[in-house]
């Protein structure tokens, strides 16, 4: 198989066995939680709840008093790298084309350098948060291969799209090969790892904030 | 300068200044020291004119009409007269055995001297009877007249890679020159058709260094099929905005902008279509308003449709409703055994009363 059929595979067969994975697993995952169900909290509410769910989605992105300075790293870096992952993600036209493609939704992108540069930040922020990990006695205790994994196949399509984009270590054809494979690679392992936070964060957020209201704790 | 070659092109009204300027032409073109164009000019003004044999397989004659078509009235059209191309299917007179007799006579005069330059692809499929040629099947004619061969030239995309008849599911089985011959030099010219002037380009190189110009991983003179032809398209600049002809005739297209949605195969297509251009020059497909095909690629019959952007599935997606569907199930019955799980539990607990804790 050469480059061309490679990156044909890639963007026919591949693509379509990821998509499948990724979607069975979504859904399989979202059922399984969300209908886990919690038993009936009978105790009288301390406070009404009100939009306690809803300020918690919020609250839970801003460092508590006194964290940003103990931890800046996770704070500043996770900001940037999740920023820049979503522009250089959703702002890139060739991306754009591909949603645009899938599902119909088309909006402007950004003007290719300007992406470049987000990829090379986010690398950058991804690569700090990571050797922060690995300084830090606590957070390299607590880290398992799943941390690492996820942080890899992560990195993995920012690198080869813009090694792609650069014409680094191989020739295009073959580098955007290997960057469709990895996000491919993404998508299969992401309903099945800590990465379902995509989809999950909104939710439990909600939920903790809800029943600290409950409880008496409203935000 | 003197030779065999200047003279007959002084004949043709050719100066040599006009000569000398196609030289350094040619050698900037391909990426050689400003110096190389004097030597170029000298070497082949006093080269004798090589052999050349020609042999046409599982082709369309597309390679033979851009060569000469498009250049006949340019000096490269009279550099291609100056060699001696003894056996041209289309291009000579003679025909039948007077024209096997001349390729055997080529090849025994200049046995190990001469160059083979062929286009089309070489069927092997019922003993390579799909395209046969006086009675003698392709593969037959190859291994004989490479054997005698300086080098080999593989003409457009199917003697370099198989092109369109290898294109899936091959019925013919169509394979390459190089997938045949491993004994011998060869440089593939992929195109559908090749440029004129890369073809002129790798012979000036031969008849001026005697050797076969550097070669990428495909086999190519890395002088033409070096870059992309997004890099260097002059609608770059438009893609790297973001500005996109959406249809083929819409203001963006009137505007010139980047084809990339249009399913333009550019960036992943190694060919000098943007620099040299074609038909002297004038203009080539993307300037007339057409994405690139990636002609010069292996396998671009195969890979997906040329109207589909880079960036999107090279199929329909397939496998979408039946994996949803398949989810939503192991989503349900997953819940529906927690659940059983947890009523069994519950059913299964057994209340501590005060009695209990006083036995």
């Amino acid at each position: 198989m050469n480059e061309l059929l490679f990156l044909t595979w890639v963007r026919g067969t591949g693509l379509n066995i990821a998509v499948g994975i990724f979607l069975l697993g979504v859904l399989w995952r979202l059922f399984e939680i969300y209908s886990l169900g919690r038993k009936p909290d009978l105790s009288a509410p301390r406070h009404a709840s009100g939009a306690s769910g809803l300020h918690t989605v919020f609250r839970r992105s801003l460092p508590p008093p006194g964290m940003l300075k103990r931890s800046p790293v996770s704070y500043i870096g996770g900001y940037i790298f999740h920023v820049g992952l979503a522009i250089v993600v959703f702002l890139f036209a060739p991306h754009i084309l591909l949603i645009t493609n899938l599902i119909g939704l088309s909006w402007p992108g950004l003007p290719s350098q300007v992406v470049d540069l987000a990829a090379v930040v986010t690398m950058a922020a991804m690569v700090v948060v990571l050797v922060d990990r690995i300084n830090k006695p606590v957070k390299r205790f607590l880290s398992t291969f799943e941390d690492w994994f996820t942080w890899a196949v992560t990195f993995l399509p920012v690198l080869t799209g813009w090694m792609a984009v650069q014409h680094l270590l191989l020739p295009y054809t073959m580098m955007l090969a290997v960057h469709i494979l990895s996000v491919e690679i993404l998508l299969v392992v992401l309903p099945f790892t800590k990465l379902f936070h995509a989809f999950t964060l909104v939710g439990s957020r909600w939920y903790n904030g809800r029943v600290n209201g409950h409880k008496g704790v409203p935000v | 300068m003197q030779g065999p070659l200047i003279e007959t092109l002084v004949q043709q009204g050719v100066s040599r200044r006009t000569f000398l300027k196609y030289c350094a032409t040619l050698a900037s073109m391909m990426a050689l020291p400003p110096a190389a164009g004097l030597a170029m000019a000298e070497a082949m003004a006093a080269a004798k004119r090589p052999s050349v044999i020609w042999l046409p397989f599982q082709e369309c004659t597309g390679c033979t009409e851009s060569i000469t078509r498009s250049h006949s009235p340019t000096i490269e059209g009279m550099i291609f007269d100056m060699i001696s191309l003894d056996y041209q299917e289309t291009l000579m007179a003679a025909a039948g055995f007077q024209a096997e007799e001349a390729r055997h006579n080529a090849m025994k005069e200049n046995m190990g001297k001469y160059l083979l330059i062929i286009d089309g692809s070489i069927p092997l499929g019922v003993d390579g009877g799909y395209s046969c040629i006086g009675g003698r099947s392709n593969i037959d004619l190859l291994q004989e007249a490479a054997q005698g061969a300086a080098a080999i030239i593989a003409m457009g995309s199917c003697a370099s890679y198989g092109g369109i008849p290898k294109a899936n599911p091959n019925p013919t089985g169509a394979v390459s020159v190089s997938d045949l011959i491993k004994d011998k030099p060869i440089v593939n010219i992929p195109g559908c058709p090749p440029i004129p002037s890369v073809m002129t380009g790798v012979l000036a190189h031969y008849l001026t260094f005697g050797s076969l110009p550097e070669l990428d991983d495909k086999g190519r003179p890395k002088a033409f099929y070096g870059e992309t032809i997004h890099d260097r398209c002059y609608r770059r600049p438009f893609y790297d905005q973001g500005k996109f002809a959406k249809t083929f005739d819409d203001e963006g297209a009137r505007q010139g902008w980047c084809l990339f949605e249009l399913g333009c195969k550019g960036p992943v297509t190694y060919n000098a279509c943007a620099t040299v251009k074609w038909n002297g020059g004038t203009s080539w497909p993307v300037e007339s308003g057409h994405g690139c095909l990636g002609c010069s690629e292996p396998d671009f019959w195969d890979a997906g449709s040329f109207y589909k952007p880079l960036s999107t599935p090279a199929d329909p997606l397939k496998f979408v409703a039946a994996a949803s569907v398949v989810g939503a199930v192991a989503g349900v019955a997953v819940s529906v055994a927690n659940r059983a799980k947890k009523g069994a539990a519950k059913s299964a607990h057994e209340t501590t009363t005060l009695a209990d804790l006083e036995k």
